[in-house]
């Protein structure tokens, strides 16, 4: 049984008619990982928002999706509104854009809450003080009094993490979380996502065009080009035997920077998982 | 050909009337042959770009000098035979009224000039297919290409100049994974055919060992090592280590 079915998932244009994702079908089974990989404009990050409803308007969508046996093509506004956050938690590229700029991190994080489960205000913070030290932000209750720009790109992703956790949603869809990270806060966001899934065994839907990152994380792989799936399978299976010829494009432009990099370095100094 | 020398650089914090400074560089000093690829990298905020600024003379060091060629940089008007420059953001790195042809018209500073026509039509011609492109992109505006595209185009501008090297600041860090190595397959050969040199700044160590001679680490404003990659390995302060343990392969 799986957790989240999307079969014939058609995404155009409503306006020029220009269809971005013609039919695009696919499941998640509950516990596992699913990465979604490509180039940018294959459509990646419109399967993502399909399956929230937060494309814009003038972009229409049909086919079925299937969450626990509910519709969610055919929720209304306000029902799917409830299940935004709590059911499907969606994580950003960009940390900054993802906060509110004009209020503290505190008061984001409680509305949020609040909206989902009425808790109280100390009920919140102590909540939120220990996820935020799962994820090891230093020193939670300064974080949560300052504004999203005091803060750097890192510590905003591991925020939106530690409120996944405090939230427990069913799936976990991240849109790129670390494309816009140095190597150093890149590395501490993706090890908090490792222990994302051991600890709670989530699920999570993970896009990216990083395929050594996707190789650490997912256990299996879609390969989305021009808005068509090309090739599916498993993570281990597809990076070594891969059948499509764009699959294997994708592959060899990412092996040949990691081969140059250890030959340089002299060996796998990384941590395998 | 580039010296460095105790460069220091920081910027009001705060308000327009506030006291407060932040030191975003401090005591830098360095030397850059002409030809060679030197690689920064350092975390985000550490200084690398500013630094870059300075470098290009869009920005006056406020102690130390920069000295390109025994001449300030910046001193005279940018341009001739000085360092041009390639940015991460590329949606925004060309005049969105001008076609890929004037973009590069214009910095070949002779544009205007009419009997040269013929010669710059080739020129340009010439220029687009040593980058990978097509001549016929040349009437196309920067909206109708892709972001590899453009990246390309601002590469045959910045090789257009003539300038004996080139800065690319994080130029390849928003670009898909496949297009990157493109990008950097490129940059390898004009190094090769062109005798360019780059100053390449960016956060992706795998990047900047593919393509440099010798890469600078930074941290916090100062620098924390300059290794040539082939002793990468064997960095000494403890900050770069922990750096290259960090690369996700």
């Amino acid at each position: 049984m799986s957790l989240l079915q999307v079969s014939d998932l058609r995404i155009w244009d409503g306006i020029t008619g220009n269809v971005f994702v013609p039919n695009s079908s696919f499941e998640l089974k509950p516990g596992s990982c699913l990465a979604i990989v490509g180039e940018s404009g294959s459509g990646k990050s419109l399967t993502c928002r399909a399956i929230m409803k937060l494309n814009k308007r003038t972009i229409r969508q049909s086919g079925d999706i299937l969450l626990k046996g509910i519709r969610l093509d055919q929720l209304s506004e306000k029902e799917i509104g409830r299940r935004r956050g709590k059911q499907l938690y969606l994580i950003l590229q960009n940390g900054m854009r993802a906060f509110d700029p004009t209020s503290a991190i505190g008061i984001h994080l409680r509305e949020t809450l609040v909206h989902h489960y009425g808790w109280s205000r100390s009920e919140i913070v102590d909540k939120m003080k220990q996820a935020m030290l799962m994820v090891r932000l230093k020193d939670p209750v300064e974080i949560m009094n300052k504004y999203p720009h005091q803060l750097s790109g890192g510590m905003l992703q591991r925020i939106m993490i530690a409120l996944a956790i405090v939230l427990e949603p069913d799936i976990i869809i991240a849109d790129e979380p670390t494309s816009a990270l140095d190597t150093v806060s890149k590395y501490e966001v993706m090890e908090q996502f490792v222990r994302l899934r051991e600890n709670m065994g989530c699920s999570m839907i993970f896009v990216s065009h990083d395929l050594g990152i996707v190789r650490k994380l997912a256990d299996e792989v879609l390969v989305m080009r021009n808005g068509s799936i090309v090739e599916r399978g498993d993570a281990s299976v597809l990076f070594s035997e891969a059948e499509h010829e764009y699959t294997r494009f994708l592959v060899s432009s990412h092996t040949a920077l990691n081969e140059h990099f250890k030959r340089v370095t002299g060996g796998p100094v990384y941590v395998n998982r | 050909m580039l010296i460095v020398d105790r460069v220091d650089k920081s910027y009001r914090k705060g308000g327009f009337f506030s006291r407060e400074r932040q030191q975003v560089l401090k005591n830098i000093s360095f030397h850059y042959e002409q030809g060679e690829c030197l690689g920064i990298i350092g975390e985000s905020g550490c200084g690398k770009s500013t630094l870059g600024r300075l470098l290009l003379g869009i920005e006056k060091p406020e102690s130390g000098s920069i000295l390109l060629k025994g001449k300030k940089a910046g001193g005279n008007r940018a341009g001739s035979g000085s360092i041009s420059a390639v940015f991460q953001d590329y949606t925004s790195s060309i005049n969105p009224y001008f076609t890929v042809e004037q973009a590069i018209m214009e910095s070949l500073g002779i544009g205007r000039d009419r009997s040269s026509r013929r010669d710059n039509h080739a020129k340009v011609d010439r220029l687009l297919k040593h980058v990978g492109l097509d001549p016929h992109c040349r009437t196309k505006y920067p909206h109708e290409l892709s972001g590899g595209q453009i990246q390309r185009v601002c590469i045959a501008r910045a090789v257009a100049t003539e300038a004996p090297c080139i800065l690319l600041d994080e130029a390849i860090s928003s670009l898909d994974s496949s297009v990157q190595m493109q990008v950097l397959e490129l940059l390898k050969r004009l190094k090769e055919i062109d005798k360019l040199g780059y100053i390449f700044i960016t956060h992706d160590i795998q990047a900047a060992a593919f393509i440099c001679d010798r890469i600078m680490i930074m941290r916090n404003g100062q620098i924390e090592e300059i290794v040539s990659t082939t002793q990468l390995m064997d960095v000494q302060s403890p900050y770069a280590k922990k750096m290259l343990q960090m690369v996700i392969s």
